[in-house]
Formats: C-alpha cells, structure tokens, sequence
C-alpha cells in the first residue's frame, strides 16, 4: 500500500443555480512509474493512481485515466457546472486496489 | 563592405543573449489572499558595503506560473510536506514516549521561532539551527534517533514551524555570542572555492538578475526554506541547496549539518533581515 496519500479537494462551499465553478483536486502520492530501478538493479514495482473520477450527484463530472508517466501527487483543475444544490464525490483508484474518496458539498442561493 | 555588415549584424545578435538580464519584476507576493509578504525591503544594516541596494525574496525572480502556486497554499505543493510534518509533530517516538505535542502543544506554539533561527544556544554554547535544535529536542526529550539533517523528516518538520511563522520578518541576531560564527559565515560567503573559484557572492550579490545558463539568479535568499522546487517535486532544506551551489563551483563541499554550513547559514540568514518568512515557498 502507498504511504502518505491524502486526498485533497477545494471546492466552492456555495454556488448559484447554473454557475460554472472551478474545481481542484490534489492526491498526495509517488505515482512510481514502474520504469524506475533501485540501487541494486532491480525494477522499482510501478505503483499509481490509474483513474480518478469526479461525480455531481451521482452523474459523471470527469473521468479519467492515468498512465505512467503523471508526475507525484497527481493535480487536476476543471470547471463543473452546479445544477442544484449537492455533492460532488471525488474517488481516485490506486494500482494496489486501494480507493480514496472525498466528498464536498455545495449549497445553491 | 557587405562583409564587415554581415559580421556587425552576427556580433550583435551574439551580443544580445549575453546581455538579456532576467530581472526580477515587481509584482506583490500575497498568500491565500490575506498573508502580505514583504519580498523587497531596505539592506541590513550590516551589508553597507555589498554590492546591491535592496534585499529581494527569490520568488520575484521565477516566472509568473511558479509565482502564482506559492500564492494559495491549495496550490502550493510543499503543504503537502506541512501536513506530513504535522502527523510527525504528533506521532509518539523514542523511549520517553514523548511527541512534540506533549510538550510544545499544537504546532502554532512554533509562532516567530522561525524567523529568529539560527541561533545562539546558551546550554550549548554554539550556534544552532533550527535542524539542530529538532534533532536536540528529539534526543534529549524523546529518546529518539535524531533526523537525517536533509531528509524528508527533517525538511517536513521544518516546514510545519516554518509555516507557523509566515509573514512575519526574519531577524537573525548576528551580535554578541553569535557574531564569532557570523564573521565565519560572513568570511565563507565571500571565500571563492572550486575549479570555477566562485564564492557566493560571485553570482547571488555581483549578477542577480542575470542568467546563469538557462535559469535566472537570484540574491540567494533563504527566507522561503524549506522550499519546493518543481525540479525535484520534494522540499528543499538549506544546506542541501549549500551543498549544491558548493558542488556547483566544482569544490569539495562541507557536510550538512557542519559547522561551516551552520555558520554560513547564520550568515545569509542575516542578509535576509526584513524579508518574510516565506517557507514552504515555490521555486523551479
């Protein structure tokens, strides 16, 4: 299992009905590209974050796919427009089969 | 004739690059909206005779995009390094079964103690950093093995008391005890070494602004360390960037963590007097 990773999310905590809000998510992680060898000449096991989605009451906001070659504590900015008042659930999905979630919640008026 | 014109027009074009200083602009630093940083302020008394007219934070000599990711702590990655020091401030360890919450409290206890570090040590009679005096404390207090003077413990401690100090002025004291081992730092700083016999005012003091191959100078500052630097995606400690520009002279480096690099430290600590404490900062 990676260590230290900590999901982290700033998200508007109000919006109006309609508005487009920017969102930014970090994870803190070593995102070990697989390619790398330690000191003896062994291959360090890749270890990622290989998708990470982003959903706004239950529809998908973005979804995306990561490759080995996405830098440590991986950053994604998008803009979302808010409907109604909800929550955004974020989850990132680790190679090790490990999942990180984090919600928001945005209040409409 | 159309010769010698060609060969102006080729000298100049060579020229210009040599010339193209990357000067530091004059933007204002401002953290989450609300922390004012002073980035510029009036020479220290101390440095009348230096070959410059005010002091200058490194970070007006990056480009706007790095400049813009030390402006909110979301963006700025060392806060990650912050939280993780966080979670070693509170993590029992040694034989004392101590943390440094059990005697320090929350981290905001470390309120200014950044800004004053290095400092003279009456107890020990030196000089000692703010490095020394975490692994003193984790020795003594909590019978734990010290850090490694520039590892990633060290540098995420380091951050967390830093961050607790931010915007407030450094204001390293260079007189009474301590000025013995600020000479020294002071007599380093000016000493060239290397194959390329560079001192650090060769380039931090006579040609800040310039660029040296494709990155720009800048005064040397260490008011925003711990930092993060994109180079490396982890913090940076002060004597492992010492280190560094040493090596870059092609010399033989002291160790981190020795007294040379100490009093160096206090030194261009104190040419820093005015600036705030910026760390964790953002450089390239």
């Amino acid at each position: 299992m990676a260590k230290g990773v900590r999901p982290r999310v700033k998200a508007p905590r109000s919006a109006e009905a309609g508005e487009v809000v920017v969102i930014k998510t970090l994870i803190s992680h070593k995102m070990e590209s697989g390619q790398r060898k330690d000191s003896d000449g062994n291959v360090i096991p890749r270890s990622i974050i290989n998708r990470f989605t982003c959903e706004y009451n239950g529809a998908m906001v973005v979804d995306v796919e990561m490759h080995p070659a996405i830098s440590t504590n991986p950053y994604f900015e998008f803009e979302a427009t808010i409907p109604e008042a909800g929550d955004f659930q974020f989850t990132w999905y680790d190679d090790d089969g490990s999942v990180y979630e984090e919600t928001k919640t945005v209040k409409v008026g | 004739m159309k010769f010698n014109a060609m060969t102006a027009v080729a000298a100049l074009m060579l020229a210009v690059p040599g010339v193209a200083s990357a000067d530091p602009d004059d933007d204002n630093l401002v953290v989450n909206g609300e922390i004012e940083m002073t980035t510029k302020a009036p020479l220290p008394a101390h440095m009348e005779d230096a070959n410059m007219d005010q002091i200058m934070s490194g970070w007006h000599f990056r480009s706007d995009e790095t400049q813009a990711l030390q402006m909110d702590d979301f963006d700025n990655s060392g806060m990650i390094f912050v939280d993780a020091g966080r979670d070693q401030w509170n993590a029992v360890e040694g034989s004392e079964g101590n943390s440094c919450a059990s005697c320090h409290e929350g981290p905001e206890s470390m309120e200014g103690v950044r800004a004053v570090y290095p400092k003279w040590d009456e107890e020990a009679g030196e000089v000692q950093t703010l490095a020394m005096q975490v692994n003193d404390c984790r020795e003594e207090n909590m019978g734990a093995e010290p850090y490694g003077y520039t590892s990633g413990q060290m540098a995420n401690m380091e951050a967390l008391i830093s961050v607790q100090s931010r915007g407030m002025p450094v204001d390293v004291a260079i007189d009474g005890p301590a000025k013995e081992t600020w000479e020294k730092g002071k007599e380093l700083y000016y000493t060239r070494t290397g194959q390329l016999e560079l001192s650090c005012a060769n380039c931090h003091e006579d040609n800040y602004g310039m660029m040296i191959r494709a990155d720009h100078l800048s005064q040397g500052q260490i008011n925003g360390f711990p930092t993060y630097r994109l180079k490396n995606a982890k913090l940076n400690t002060v004597h492992a960037r010492f280190k560094g520009c040493v090596r870059d002279t092609r010399a033989e480096t002291y160790k981190p963590g020795s007294d040379e690099f100490v009093a160096l430290e206090l030194y261009v600590a104190s040419r820093g007097n005015g600036l705030s404490v910026e760390g964790p900062s953002v450089r390239n």
